[in-house]
């Protein structure tokens, strides 16, 4: 499937599956100035598939949502949507890690941003079906964190997005509220059927949702794998060996030599013998 | 702030300074301790008050008082916000405009009031003139100010949300700005009545700075005295007013609600 050309990815779209976007990603690369932030990232997403992409903070994870998302422009290589280099801003949705609802609006509203007022009918019941359908009058600043996100999420799929985009969503939430927020992306990801690109640091989150983990270090895919895991997962005995997996590559264990920005400062112990708290 | 949970006795509270002062001044006044020139009985100031009113006197001088503060607050108030929202949403503009509005809000209006006088001589234009430079100020601050301290990354979100320019305007920028366009119509409104009493008792032939400077002619204390109350109650009435607006537009805000 990677290596398909890109007339067969356009054509093959539509029989996959009407609701996600297939992406594809040809040798991007993006820098801020001198900095190279990304080089040379391909990456093939199939239509209603959930990519996780983790990776240490600052490793252009991030940027990379953004590109998709249209937020910023890249320097070289091309975002093809389904097979098409053509913006479909319209298709796509974010989640930002902060919930970003317009605190002068009150959750029904915020979830009909950008919809017309016939749209509330619909807004209802995606309230409804992250459970928030008795707040739907609140404002925001009475809401918790968690249900925050929620009413984002909604806002989200109120558009009926074909590509919904994860910014570490659940990053300012407490471990129990991200589990419940697992259960609630899954099950509407499979409702919908959108494809979904979630940007997180916490691999056990990666491995919950994701059919496939990529993993970026400096600017670079360094694993591309695929979670054959069946849903719902139990966290098991595979789930904690992929998890242990992936998490020793984000750290770079038994990997290639240490970093330069770590050997060149005799403050820092190599790499291999830190846990680093991401 | 009173709250309603409070008993009675305590919601009165902060109304016995006042109460206890007023008893003071009677007392010192009627036993004759105080001259009544320099400071008439509160009975007498109350005398003179429903004189006043019921001679229609004082209900046409605040008449006119209060059309002047209000027009001059629309002028000045209107300008200040149309063009702190313009400099605040156009870069080029406040590049154009900033510095030389920041040099001129420097001057203190009443600094103005010789060359207004030369100008618009002793007219109403001059009155309003002072009044609307010195509201204009706090409000072309902070719309400015609100405009540019909107979140980025709500604007950000909204733009990804497929807002148009007007939309955005309209949803995002403007109620983002709100609140500290409110801090500008308050401190405006505190400084309209300040201004316009200056500017009344300069030279005028009605309004209530007019009526106290006439009474002072004739050494009426106690009309001075009425003029200087009702000052008070506009004002007053002024804030009463930004505070309503400010807690029915800021409903949302947490620090709002109750």
């Amino acid at each position: 499937m990677h290596n398909h050309p890109i007339e067969t990815a356009a054509v093959a779209a539509p029989q996959l599956s009407d609701s996600g976007i297939a992406l594809r990603l040809q040798t991007i690369a993006k820098h801020y100035g001198q900095r190279q932030v990304l080089h040379d990232i391909n990456l093939e997403i199939k239509p209603g598939e959930f990519v996780a992409i983790v990776g240490r903070s600052g490793c252009g994870k991030s940027t990379l949502l953004r590109l998709v998302a249209g937020l910023e422009a890249y320097q070289a290589g091309a975002i093809l949507y389904d097979g098409v280099a053509e913006d479909r801003r319209h298709d796509t949705r974010i989640m930002f890690q902060d919930s970003r609802l317009l605190p002068w609006k009150r959750v029904i509203d915020n979830v009909l941003l950008g919809l017309g007022p016939d749209a509330f009918p619909l807004a209802q019941s995606v309230l409804n079906e992250v459970g928030l359908a008795d707040r739907a009058h609140d404002w925001p600043a009475r809401l918790s964190g968690g249900q925050r996100q929620r009413v984002a999420l909604a806002r989200a799929l109120a558009h009926q997005p074909r590509l919904l985009l994860l910014d570490e969503p659940l990053g300012a939430l407490d471990a129990l509220t991200r589990i419940e927020m697992h259960t609630l992306i899954e099950r509407l990801w499979r409702e919908h059927g959108f494809t979904a690109l979630l940007v997180t640091h916490d691999v056990t989150e990666a491995v919950a949702l994701a059919d496939r983990i990529v993993l970026i270090d400096e600017g670079c895919i360094t694993l591309n794998l695929p979670v054959p895991l069946p849903r719902p997962r139990e966290r098991g005995k595979e789930f904690a060996a992929l998890e242990e997996h992936v998490l020793r590559q984000v750290l770079k264990q038994n990997h290639y030599p240490q970093p330069l920005e770590l050997t060149a400062d005799p403050l820092w112990p190599p790499a291999g013998q830190v846990r680093w708290a991401i | 702030m009173a709250s309603p949970s409070l008993p009675r006795w305590q919601r009165l509270t902060p109304w016995l300074p006042p109460l206890a002062l007023l008893i003071l001044w009677q007392v010192l006044a009627q036993t004759g301790f105080i001259s009544v020139r320099i400071l008439p009985s509160p009975a007498s100031v109350a005398q003179a008050a429903w004189e006043l009113t019921l001679s229609g006197e004082l209900p046409y001088h605040v008449l006119v008082s209060t059309q002047r503060a209000l027009l001059g607050f629309a002028i000045g108030g209107g300008a200040g916000l149309l063009l702190g929202l313009a400099t605040g949403s156009f870069r080029q503009l406040e590049t154009l405009l900033d510095t030389s509005l920041q040099m001129l809000r420097n001057i203190p209006p009443l600094a103005l009031i010789p060359l207004v006088i030369l100008w618009f001589g002793i007219d109403e234009g001059a009155k309003l003139f002072i009044v609307s430079i010195g509201v204009f100020f706090p409000l072309y601050l902070n719309t400015f100010h609100g405009i540019r301290s909107v979140d980025p990354g709500l604007i950000e979100m909204a733009k990804s949300y497929g807002l148009s320019r007007w939309a955005l305007y309209r949803e995002v920028i403007l109620p983002g700005a709100l609140s500290s366009i409110l801090v500008g119509v308050r401190f405006s409104l505190g400084l309209m009545w300040v201004l316009l009493i200056v500017a009344e008792t300069i030279s005028a032939n009605a309004g209530i700075g007019y009526m106290t400077m006439n009474a002072r002619e004739f050494l009426r204390t106690d009309v001075v005295l009425v003029g200087i109350l009702v000052y008070a109650l506009l004002g007053k009435l002024a804030d009463l007013i930004a505070r309503a607006l400010e807690r029915f537009w800021l409903r949302w805000h947490p620090a709002y609600q109750s």
